[in-house]
């Protein structure tokens, strides 16, 4: 057991935790947290991936030790002032899932692409970004357009912004 | 997963002594590899040793020709390194081919290197690179670094520092991903150095990565595609799996031998 201190969407969190807890564990036993999900356990689906440190990451495949001192945020930091984030808003709009399952992983992935590639993402860069993210409903058309969607507004709000 | 101790290190001299102190100790680099092992109960150290925090391990640095990556340097890093791409594209593209994004962002160059998957990417780059593996206590050629199946010259508790190489004039990787893991089916690294023509091949030999000397010859004749048309690649030599037979392994290392001449800048 070891005292492990990190921020979770924005909030400090301490805990004692065993050495050997996976990130995702931690986040949905401990904090219950449990908008990311565990798809395989296997490093292959992507439906547990969180940003640490502004990077997408899948949380089955590190220790919480390994996060201490990070910051880390999951599905649930993304809303602000009570509003979706455009990714989750564009799924919404667009399909972007049927049973939900991998959503909180696709969505978690979306906004990192999206901050890698602003406007130079386009539907192919999409494609192969999303090798790390299984879906088994979609077929992944209306996932490639919630993104796409997601993207322009986000990348047209910036181009207002400045 | 069975118990185990954290540790985080934040020097070299700190990580080895914390595994050469445990009982069972192992250095925990990007965990990629060794999370998902210990996942499957096929790896139970007692202790892991994070190396994510070692200043000494992190970093690329381009001098002249000379390019230096320390161990714990991540794909994504060496992917989007403009400094690696200026010099040796081919190096960074195939880190760009790594596994997905979220892997990337993890999973580093020591910790693949040390781990030597036979269909793992960076071990046909670096013999084709003639590069060096540089260690806590000493420098290994690549060529004597990956000796066979998961297996290198790493002593216990020796650590990876950093891979050094110098640029070729052209060089290009082409993969034929497997496409459940994204590992290489085959993978071909095509490098036109100072020294002549090398041609890493990862994902197909029955002993791991190899070089392929036949093609290097052949292609000091002329690097050209065409000079490879007469080369044979003994399917003796050539791993065997659900995934594809020696003859099909044999005829792609051929084939993206082929395309990344033709792809080499
Ligand atoms: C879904 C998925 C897809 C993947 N696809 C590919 C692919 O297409 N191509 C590919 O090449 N790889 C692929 N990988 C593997 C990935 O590249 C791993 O990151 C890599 O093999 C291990 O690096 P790591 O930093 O995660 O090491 P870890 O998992 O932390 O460690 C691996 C081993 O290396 C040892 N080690 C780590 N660092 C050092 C060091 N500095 N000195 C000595 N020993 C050390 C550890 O003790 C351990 O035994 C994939 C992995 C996943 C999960
Ligand atoms: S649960 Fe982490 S990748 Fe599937
Ligand atoms: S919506 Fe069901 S798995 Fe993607």
């Amino acid at each position: 057991m070891a005292g492990i201190s990190m921020r979770v969407n924005g909030r400090e969190v301490d805990a004692d935790v065993e050495d050997r807890t996976l990130l995702v564990d931690f986040l949905r036993n401990n904090l219950v947290l449990t908008g990311t999900h565990v798809g395989c356990d296997t490093s292959q689906c992507g439906a547990c991936v969180v940003h640490l440190d502004g990077k997408a990451v899948k949380s089955c495949t590190m220790l919480a030790a390994q996060a201490a001192g990070s910051d880390i945020t999951t599905v649930e930091g993304l809303m602000s002032d009570g509003e979706l984030h455009p990714v989750q808003r564009a799924f919404r709009e667009h399909h972007g899932l049927q049973c939900g399952f991998c959503t909180p992983g696709m969505i978690m992935a979306a906004t990192d692409m999206i901050a890698r590639h602003g406007a130079a993402l386009d539907e192919a860069t999409v494609r192969t970004e999303l090798e790390g993210n299984i879906c088994r409903c979609t077929g992944y058309h209306n996932i490639v357009r919630s993104i796409l969607a997601a993207a322009a507004e986000m990348n047209g709000t910036q181009q207002a912004a400045e | 997963m069975y118990s185990t101790k954290y540790h985080r290190a934040s020097s070299v001299a700190e990580a080895t002594s914390l595994v050469s102190a445990a009982e069972d100790g192992k250095f925990l680099a990007g965990g990629q590899t060794l999370i998902s092992t210990m996942k499957q109960r096929l790896a139970a150290p007692s202790d892991v040793v994070d190396l994510r925090h070692v200043d000494d391990l992190q970093g690329i640095s381009v001098s002249g020709e000379t390019v230096r990556i320390g161990a714990a340097t991540t794909h994504a890093q060496i992917a989007e390194s403009e400094d690696v791409r200026n010099v040796c594209a081919a190096f960074a593209d195939l880190a760009s081919l790594i596994g997905d994004p979220h892997v990337r962002h993890m999973g580093t160059i020591g910790g693949s290197v040390a781990n030597n998957d036979p269909a793992a990417d960076y071990p046909a780059a670096l013999v084709a690179l003639e590069a060096t593996v540089h260690t806590n206590n000493r420098d290994i050629a690549a060529g004597d670094f990956f000796v066979g199946l998961f297996e290198t010259a790493l002593e216990e508790d020796e650590i990876i520092v950093a891979v050094s190489f110098a640029a070729p004039k052209k060089a290009a990787y082409q993969k034929f991903p497997n496409p459940a893991s994204r590992y290489a089916l085959v993978g071909v690294f095509v490098a036109d150095g100072s020294a002549g023509a090398r041609v890493g091949v990862t994902g197909a030999g029955s002993d791991g990565v190899f070089r392929a000397s036949d093609m290097e010859t052949a292609l000091d004749g002329e690097f050209a595609a065409g000079s490879l048309d007469g080369v044979e690649v003994d399917t003796g030599l050539m791993m065997s799996d659900l995934h594809g037979a020696p003859d099909y392994r044999a005829n792609l290392v051929k084939v993206l031998a082929k395309r990344a001449v033709v792809a080499a800048v």
